[in-house]
């Protein structure tokens, strides 16, 4: 659709405000992958309060914005168990040996200019766009 | 004090996450598909969520956080191998599902049984994520 660009925008911003609310409120980056990772290994056990909060807050604004949105709503997650099973593996795995996703690496860090954020960024979106041309192009199994 | 403004930046990243179509794995995908058919989204989102953060960035500089004793103490800008290989595997799982972390969290309610089984897929990942990490320690350290 033509405007999904501009939807694109607005919910980038807001997102963005979302990191500086919380980098300038709670002194923390806003990171999924280490905010939701630090429950499950243990490390963020001290913080599990906030962090259960923040992960509510992420979990309730679409239900609240739902009935504002126009469009279906709809994952479109692909319907290959073992896919999903192997890709959310790989996901977990590699956010917490590298410290960080796309909110921790991609916003927060590419937007003070960290070198640790740009070169992760680089990375996992060449390892992605290749992995999806070699499984969507090449195999024809996603 | 801390509470509310986790709530507050929970809710404003889930809702942006959900209006910038981000929880759709098609947009998330149709943008690292660049021999399909490409679609732009995901670079208007990052490049909106710079924007406020780099502001934020700037505004720390000689001040203290709200609800905190200081700002975050920033990792050394070295580059190590934990960073490139584990960004890599995050690519490789993000390419082939088109879900990072937020969205998955973000899209609970209504990303159906796939959308579960992706999240305790991530969770269990996560959960053994350091114990992965000390293997690739004594490879590196052999290497």
């Amino acid at each position: 659709m033509e405007t999904d660009w501009i939807w694109g925008l607005v919910g980038g911003l807001l997102i963005g405000t979302g990191g500086a609310v919380y980098l300038l409120g709670n002194g923390r980056i806003m990171g999924a992958s280490g905010i939701l990772g630090g429950l499950v290994d243990g490390s963020g056990w001290p913080s599990w309060v906030e962090r259960l909060v923040f992960i509510l807050g992420v979990v309730i604004a679409p239900l609240v914005l739902w009935p504002l949105y126009s469009v279906e709503i709809d994952t479109h997650l692909t319907q290959d168990f073992w896919v999903v099973v192997i890709a959310g593996l790989l996901v977990g795995v590699g956010t917490r040996i590298a410290n960080g996703c796309t909110s921790g690496h991609g916003v927060c860090g590419i937007s003070r200019f960290s070198l640790r954020g740009i070169v992760a960024t680089v990375f996992y979106i060449l390892a992605g766009g290749l992995t999806l041309a070699i499984f969507r192009h090449l195999l024809g199994v996603i | 004090m801390r509470i509310l403004i986790s709530l507050v930046a929970g809710a404003l990243f889930g809702g942006g996450l959900f209006v910038s179509g981000m929880t759709d794995t098609r947009k998330v995908q149709g943008w690292l598909d660049v021999f399909g058919d490409w679609d732009p989204t995901l670079a208007f989102v990052m490049g909106g969520a710079i924007v406020p953060m780099f502001l934020a960035w700037r505004f720390t500089k000689g001040r203290k956080p709200l609800a905190a004793d200081s700002f975050p103490s920033l990792p050394r800008p070295e580059l190590d191998h934990r960073l490139i290989t584990g960004s890599v595997l995050f690519g490789m799982g993000w390419g082939l599902a088109g879900l990072c972390p937020g969205p998955a969290l973000a899209s609970i309610t209504y990303g159906g049984i796939g959308g579960l089984v992706f999240l305790a897929a991530m969770i269990t990942g996560m959960a053994i994520a350091p114990r992965v990490g000390s293997q690739l320690d004594r490879l590196a350290a052999t290497a």
